[in-house]
């Protein structure tokens, strides 16, 4: 856990005083990942640097799991925490496998448990310790340098991280993998983090809280759906963009809106049975699905039953199905990118496990609004 | 760096050397060089010595020093002062060498003692220069990487700073001790001894063979100090930093 408790920086230059940060207080559970996101001279770079005291507070507190950390010697802070920056800053003279291990060195593990330690992250990174321990930084990708820039920051398996726009130098689509293989890991790893971030998208990403700064003040500090949903103030609002309700699309996955229970028919169900289950389930289609569970199409309540049949006859196909692992801004896409209205879900398997429609996604946006509406 | 590139400055490297190695044969050629190592060969093997003893005494104490001189003065905590340090040091170096020796020869006498002075004094802003260059030259996000790992001054020195200025700082010794070579002829004026005997008394008594005597050693000296020191920057720096390698 970290804590923030009136933390203030005022930097004197000759002319004035600067408030970079303005009595910052804020709380981030073990586990999660804090994302301080605003435009450049906020603070939030500030704020995170006064965490490991690359910054010297002006007046204020930090506690890491409960300790305050204002007594604590520098040196020794400074290796609980990991900290990763936008630049990278592997150290060129080491191999990969040097500079995996210097937190450890400087903790004074011997050689070989921290060789190990090294193997052990890389692999984790998904990088062959046996092709990249000898290497030199120079001699990688920018993505892959990162990735061990990340590997070195959990070397000493550190409770607390710090990330300085880890991703930032990275070309979006390698940002994308990075971003997803870190939330992987730290899925098992649940290190509570501070996360620099000017990138809204990304926030809203990686963030289980987003804390927004603008002039050395914490603006607000709350979950990616709400600061997408009820921004405090018009700055944020202008912030998080004019979009910012298709952003909080990509927070919901498709398997949380989906009509996990709707029925569905296979190909020899008869016509008039299925139409049935329509009216019973009060939807305008059904699925079909093949033997193994996979949907082949749908018939839709205008089918004419009169002239009896199965559902094959008047099974229409299926425009576009959705993996229920997907977010519902995938799923969305997939709806405007066919034409339809309802998406049927699928699982890892191509099984059919339920449907999607449009009106429930407006729906679920819409319920926060209702919400304050009420209140 | 790639091993083509690698290969063509091999290449560049020993087309130079044929090419000096060439001149100098040319010059042999036109000298009796058998006859002068028959006059001479006792002189050369006596004074090659002293010559490099003095060189190598007064270069040691020049990297001894300017090395450590250079890194207190790329501290952040001394900034004023390194200006004022690099001021101090150019203004030096601007002074003529033979100045310099009849300065410390007015102050220490004559011998040993003045010559090694003088030859440490000449040969110390390049190393100081460069170390402070190298030093000041390594990324800022490196340190701050450091610092936040949680590497204490000293750590950061070592490990971060002095391996990435290391080829700089090298650069500046190779310079530094190729300079001092070819100056310690001159201590000779002041009695240091060293090859530059047979060179400044060749051109007093109008013997070019035995001015040659002194002479084509020193630039031997020169060459083959300034190629063992590219040498061991070569593999003293680490690969990853070594734009050679």
């Amino acid at each position: 856990m970290i804590k923030l408790e009136q933390l203030t920086k005022v930097f004197n230059t000759p002319t004035r005083q600067v408030v970079a940060a303005d009595r910052i207080n804020m709380e981030v559970a073990t586990g999660e990942i804090c994302v301080l996101l605003g435009p450049s001279g906020c603070g939030k770079t500030t704020t995170l640097k006064m965490v490991n005291r690359i910054v010297t507070p002006t007046s204020g507190k930090v506690l890491i799991d409960g300790q305050d950390t204002t007594d604590m010697p520098t040196v020794e802070l400074r290796r609980k925490i990991g900290y990763v920056i936008q630049q990278v800053g592997l150290f060129p003279n080491m191999t990969i496998e040097e500079n995996v291990c210097v937190v450890p060195r400087l903790l004074g593990w011997d050689m070989t448990r921290a060789r190990k330690r090294a193997a052990e992250l890389l692999e984790m990174m998904a990088l062959d310790p046996t092709t990249f321990l000898k290497r030199y930084p120079k001699e990688l990708s920018g993505g892959q340098q990162q990735r061990v820039g990340v590997a070195r920051a959990l070397a000493a398996d550190p409770p607390v991280m710090l990330m300085d726009e880890p991703f930032g130098a990275i070309d979006p689509i390698n940002r994308a993998t990075i971003q997803d293989e870190f939330l992987k890991l730290q899925k098992q790893l649940q290190k509570t983090i501070l996360f620099v971030s000017h990138d809204i998208d990304e926030a809203v990403k990686m963030g289980s809280k987003i804390a927004i700064f603008s002039a050395g003040k914490l603006e607000q500090f709350d979950t990616p759906d709400n600061v997408l949903a009820h921004p405090a103030q018009p700055f944020i609002a202008d912030f998080v963009g004019a979009d910012r309700t298709l952003k909080r699309l990509g927070l919901i996955r498709v398997a949380e809106a989906m009509a996990a229970g709707a029925p569905s028919a296979s190909a020899d169900t008869d016509i008039a049975r299925a139409k049935a289950m329509m009216r019973e389930y009060g939807a305008g289609y059904l699925v079909v699905t093949s033997p193994g569970g996979k949907p082949e199409g749908f018939i839709h309540s205008g089918s004419d039953e009169s002239s009896g049949g199965l559902c094959r006859d008047r099974c229409m196909r299926i425009a576009a199905c959705v993996p229920a692992t997907a977010d519902l801004r995938a799923a969305v896409s997939k709806m405007f990118e066919n034409n339809v209205e309802w998406l049927a879900c699928v699982d890892e398997e191509g099984r059919y496990v339920g449907t999607l429609d449009q009106r429930t996604v407006t729906h679920l946006l819409g319920m926060t609004y209702a919400a304050q509406l009420k209140a | 760096m790639l091993p083509a590139l690698k290969l063509r400055s091999l290449g560049v490297t020993l087309i130079l050397w044929a090419a000096g190695l060439g001149v100098l044969w040319l010059l042999a050629r036109q000298l009796d060089l058998s006859g002068m190592l028959r006059t001479y060969g006792g002189d050369i093997a006596h004074l090659v010595k002293q010559h490099l003893a003095l060189a190598a005494l007064s270069g040691g104490l020049a990297i001894a020093t300017g090395v450590p001189l250079g890194i207190v003065l790329s501290r952040q905590s001394v900034a004023r002062l390194s200006e004022a340090g690099m001021q101090f040091l150019n203004i030096g170096a601007t002074i003529p060498t033979l100045a310099i020796l009849a300065l410390s020869m007015s102050w220490l006498g004559i011998g040993t003692q003045p010559a090694v002075f003088a030859l440490w004094a000449v040969t110390l802003l390049p190393i100081v220069r460069n170390t402070i260059a190298g030093l000041r030259g390594v990324e800022p996000y490196l340190i701050e990487a450091g610092r936040g790992m949680g590497m204490t001054p000293l750590q950061l020195l070592i490990q971060v700073e002095l391996p990435n200025a290391l080829y700089v700082i090298l650069a500046g010794v190779r310079t530094a001790l190729a300079i001092n070579v070819g100056t310690v002829p001159l201590a000779f004026l002041i009695g240091g001894g060293g090859l530059g005997e047979l060179i400044f008394t060749g051109i007093d008594l109008n013997e070019p063979t035995m001015m040659l005597a002194g002479a084509l050693p020193t630039a031997g000296l020169a060459v083959i100090v300034d190629f063992s020191v590219s040498l061991i920057a070569y593999y003293l720096v680490p690969r990853g930093v070594n734009p050679q390698r």
